[in-house]
């Protein structure tokens, strides 16, 4: 096994050399720049930021949750933990999260350009991501929101004594910096790559995320428009979702979910395309089936749009549209599956090391699985007549947010890490990270599993006592979670001064970013690269990345 | 396009990302294309909630609608269309390299009629709504000769603002981009070579005029106005 990368000596000249983070220096440098590298690093700590704030608040609730009768907090006040953690956790650090960092990093560096089309559109973005942050963490501050992130009418329009409004307004902001992104992105993607580089030599990492960008910039104003909706008909006390002139409250639900069940795809479709770029880096092997793992980020994005009644099977839709829902919602399993089944014929045979990266990467295919599959339970009618509202659900998505993307965006910053920063991070801790965080989240999640299908219904502050082991099981396992997410942060940071010098391509990866100097040079590349080459040209006579 | 050279000579208006001017054109046309998708979902999910609420309280929408005067709808069609073609040929003289104060004449036309459209729709529209207590949320008062439909005639109102509502509000950000446009005109920025500006603020425009040839008919002239609907 082996240890740490071989570093790279820094020569004189390398240590002087002008690159993109020490081109000029000063917090104006940064809050005016149009670089997308800078940008990335900006979001970075941005949303870094704001998983932080989902983090504590999910903690208070398993710390809460420790004890059936729940004595740490009023219930009111348990309600208002568990909307804030979503909210911030989907809106503010899952939807962003990939896209917004690395793929601000390296959509440009990957497809050979100079910048995005739009590089002070991007800049906008951020900008517009913290004003809707601003918003979203003033009404924490000012006392809180209770509706669940769903929103629900005619609780959150109607009879809530919350901050919905400034909730709402955060969302609807952040929307926009999302549809700027997807914009970027797509015009980037069309029109900007280095000559030679057709649609089908592009990084598996570039399909995932220009699928991303399509909901994006599809869903995201269809959420957009109806929270400026409930956020109206708060403020008038009448609007089209009011039952007393006719309104309906269930078409919010729609409406919601016609954005939301696609996020979950802006969310995990990303973590996708990176665990693609690694699974073939760390196994030394071309990617399996490279045209079905492209085209199955579009066939996602596409049915994607078509599934958002299965959360709805329980709350007054006709069976006949549930039937319909039931069966769409199996379909877009399939594209899910055959990426895993590339990925796993990608790996058969292959030169694998398992360094951090692809500890992540295999840590991501074993529990997206697990959540893929569980969801199928969810899809079907009948079970999910038992299972809707349980903690089953709970489970079920996290294996998704946390197990899925969570742990790609894991693995992808420890994978373009030495590119971002041009530094290595201690690869024993980084391993050792990887193994808790796998450890702390299947302790904490898989026991949902069992305490949904016992019957244990979400988002209550109190629950029979025959539930607590499972309980507390899932508590010790948040709590060996967030040590897990605190060990990267720290040496991550560690790292930035202290890592030894990376050098253009530790990995000894493929793609047009390792080619370039780590950390780049603002311009990206001196000369425009020429593309001869299928991605994942990868040789296993290059002897693995073992040092 | 790997060029280098294309970087030395500075066209106005060439951004560094790029590698030449046509690939920095298409990938404007292409962005305000893609926004232009968003504003369809946009503006989507309130066409396709109207429907859904129009099919459940026919009666009710047809009343509401009755309550609109569609001259006056019909009026600024006109006013719109005729801006698009103002706008249409304030780019085709910047194409065709006509003097920079015939460009500036059609960019001034389409922005008076711009504000002619909401000058008709503030004074004689919505505050002749506002006198007849036709204003959910603010002021609204249920007649009784609606009838038993009459409760659900609010919500038709609730449409008809927040849709109109949202188009004057593109149609104010579109005077904004007019007026950028005209100054830039008058500082020489554009030429025969260089007037996309023009050209993506052209397509928004277009946009907003075909969205209020959605909202007229939809608004204005559903359940047969001229016809044996309720009266």
């Amino acid at each position: 096994m082996s240890t740490l990368v071989a570093p790279v000596q820094e020569s004189p000249s390398e240590s002087s050399r002008v690159h993109y983070l020490n081109v000029s220096y000063g917090i104006k440098s940064w809050l005016f720049t149009t670089d997308h590298k800078r940008i990335a690093l900006l979001y970075l700590g941005s949303i870094t930021f704001m998983f932080l704030v989902g983090g504590i608040a999910a903690t208070l609730m398993r710390l809460h949750l420790i004890e059936p009768q729940g004595t740490l907090f009023e219930p009111g006040t348990y309600n208002k933990l568990f909307t804030i953690h979503g909210i911030v956790m989907v809106f503010f650090f899952l939807v962003p999260s990939i896209p917004a960092t690395l793929g601000n990093f390296l959509v440009p560096m990957m497809i050979g350009a100079r910048d995005l089309a739009f590089p002070k559109l991007n800049l906008l973005s951020w900008y517009v991501y913290i004003v809707g942050s601003l918003f979203t963490l003033y009404a924490i501050i000012a006392g809180g929101v209770d509706t669940g992130w769903t929103f629900y009418t005619p609780y959150s329009s109607n009879y809530a004594h919350s901050e919905v409004i400034a909730v709402a307004l955060g969302v609807f902001i952040t929307g926009f910096s999302s549809i700027l992104t997807g914009l970027n992105f797509i015009v980037t993607i069309h029109k900007m790559r280095a000559p030679g580089l057709t649609w089908f030599r592009l990084p598996l990492f570039i399909w995932a995320i220009y699928a991303t960008s399509i909901i994006f910039i599809l869903g995201t104003p269809v959420i957009a428009i109806t929270l400026f909706l409930l956020g109206l008909e708060r403020l008038l006390h009448i609007g089209i979702f009011d039952p007393a002139i006719g309104g309906d409250p269930l078409l919010f639900q729609h409406l919601f979910w016609f954005y939301s069940h696609p996020a979950v795809y802006i969310m995990i479709l990303p973590g996708m395309g990176v665990i693609s770029e690694l699974v073939t880096c760390f196994a030394r092997k071309r990617i399996f089936g490279y045209s079905f793992v492209a085209f199955s980020s579009m066939a996602i994005a596409v049915i994607s749009f078509l599934v958002w009644g299965h959360h709805m099977f329980v709350t007054g839709q006709s069976i006949y549209a549930g039937l319909i829902f039931s069966v769409l919602s199996f379909l877009v399993a399939i594209p899910s599956a055959v990426k895993v089944f590339n990925w796993t014929a990608t790996l058969y045979k292959g030169s694998i090391s398992y360094q951090a990266p692809m500890l992540y990467a295999l840590g991501f295919i074993g529990l997206f699985t697990m959540g893929g599959l569980t969801g199928l339970f969810l899809a079907s009618l009948a079970t999910d007549v038992h299972l809707n509202g349980t903690y089953f659900i709970v489970a079920h998505f996290h294996y998704i947010m946390v197990g899925g993307a969570v742990m790609a965006y894991l693995g992808g910053i420890h994978f373009w890490w030495p590119k971002l920063t041009g530094r290595l991070y201690p690869d024993g801790w980084a391993r050792f990270g990887a193994l808790v965080i796998f450890v702390g989240f299947n302790l904490t999640f898989f026991p949902q599993f069992m305490l949904g299908y016992l019957g244990m219904p979400r988002r209550y502050a109190v629950y029979p006592a025959e539930f607590q082991v499972l309980n507390v099981m899932s508590s010790a396992g948040a709590s060996i979670l967030g040590i897990g997410y605190l060990i990267p942060l720290i040496y991550l940071f560690w790292s930035m001064r202290y890592g030894p010098p990376a050098g253009p391509n530790p990995w000894r990866a493929k793609g047009l970013e390792w080619e370039t100097p780590s950390p780049p040079p603002t311009e990206n590349f001196e000369e425009i690269p020429v593309v001869t080459e299928d991605a994942y040209n990868y040789a296993r006579s290059d002897g693995g990345t073992r040092g | 396009m790997a060029d280098m050279a294309a970087h030395g000579a500075h066209p106005p208006g060439f951004a560094h990302q790029f590698e030449e001017m046509a690939q920095q054109r298409e990938a404007g046309s292409l962005g305000m294309w893609v926004f232009l998708v968003t504003e369809i979902m946009f503006f989507g999910g309130l066409f396709a909630t109207y429907t859904v609420y129009r099919s459940l309280h026919p009666q009710a929408f047809e009343m509401g609608s009755h309550l609109l005067e569609a001259r006056f709808g019909a009026t600024n069609t006109a006013v719109l269309i005729s801006s698009s073609l103002t706008m249409a040929l304030a780019i085709h003289s910047a194409q065709t390299g006509k003097s920079k104060s015939t460009i500036i004449g059609y960019l001034i036309a389409t922005l008076v009629l711009g504000a002619a459209f909401i000058g008709i729709k503030l004074y004689f529209e919505w505050y002749h709504d506002y006198v007849e207590h036709l204003i959910p949320g603010i002021d609204f008062v249920i007649r009784p000769e609606w009838g038993h439909a009459g409760s659900q005639v609010p919500l038709f109102f609730c449409f008809y603002f927040f849709m109109t509502g949202l188009h004057a509000l593109h149609m104010v950000i579109g005077i904004g981009i007019l007026s950028v446009l005209a100054i830039m005109t008058a500082r020489q920025r554009f030429s025969s070579e260089y007037y996309a500006p023009l050209e993506i603020s052209g397509l928004y425009w277009h946009f907003v005029d075909i969205v209020w040839i959605f909202l007229f008919p939809l608004l204005y002239l559903i359940g047969g106005r001229y016809g044996t609907g309720v009266h």
